[in-house]
């Protein structure tokens, strides 16, 4: 099974996902975690890159850290999944392997 | 008596993954309670601090934004946004909490505290601080 990766800087800070993007294999999964999600937002400077990336990798966003820092689910890049904590726990089971790009 | 001096906080980045944006808040709040002359300015990443709606339940942390609304009874008023960082990241200023004070000049008629700045206005604004803190 594919590597999960989670990414938990947000894309106007840091380099994490930019590199996360460059360097994960077709067919991995991204989740989004913490300062991470903003980067799953549409109409940003990143979200054409982003659009770009989900053809061939699938993209979650952990729904706790979204309603925290404001941002509605309809804010979302179409086709990024929420998942909640017990989806988090679903996915590292799912995936054989996990890369965290802190 | 000191004199008063003009304090500018930046703020730089996102609530809850660091704690900057709490502790500026903090020092915003001594600085006013200090009857400095205070202004905000919120910057790239900072800009989320004033999402609305902010819920941090499922987190179990707290929830600073409404803090955010008290500015304006510490007679902080002058908070500034810049339009690139809000471009930037598909957001307008519908978007941000409305935060409002009273002008003791005008019958204490309730105004609204967010200037939205293009960057070029804001470096005019921070070049005439005496004080300028970055978070």
């Amino acid at each position: 099974m594919a590597m999960l990766h989670t990414v938990n800087k947000s894309p106007f800070e840091r380099d994490a996902l930019e590199t996360c993007l460059r360097l994960a294999a077709k067919g991995s999964s991204v989740l989004f975690i913490e300062d991470g999600v903003y980067g799953a937002m549409k109409g940003t400077s990143f979200s054409t890159t982003l659009s770009n990336a989900m053809k061939d990798k699938t993209f979650y966003v952990l729904g706790p850290d979204l309603k925290a820092r404001g941002v509605d689910a309809s804010r979302l890049i179409d086709g990024i999944k929420v998942v909640d904590y017990a989806g988090f726990v679903d996915l590292t089971v799912k995936h054989e392997k996990v890369s965290a790009w802190v | 008596m000191s004199e008063t001096k003009n304090f500018m906080y930046l703020n730089r980045r996102a609530p809850y993954g660091t704690v900057y944006a709490w502790e500026s808040l903090e020092v915003v709040l001594i600085g006013a309670a200090f009857e400095q002359n205070v202004s905000l300015a919120f910057i790239g990443d900072g800009i989320y601090q004033l999402l609305k709606g902010q819920n941090t339940t499922e987190l179990g942390i707290k929830n600073f934004s409404p803090t955010y609304n008290a500015l304006g009874d510490y007679d902080v008023n002058k908070i500034y946004v810049e339009k690139e960082s809000l471009d930037a990241r598909g957001l307008t200023v519908a978007d941000l909490l409305p935060l409002v004070y009273e002008d003791a000049d005008e019958d204490y008629a309730e105004k609204d505290s967010i200037r939205v700045v293009t960057a070029a206005e804001l470096a005019e604004i921070i070049d005439q601080q005496d004080v300028v803190l970055s978070f």
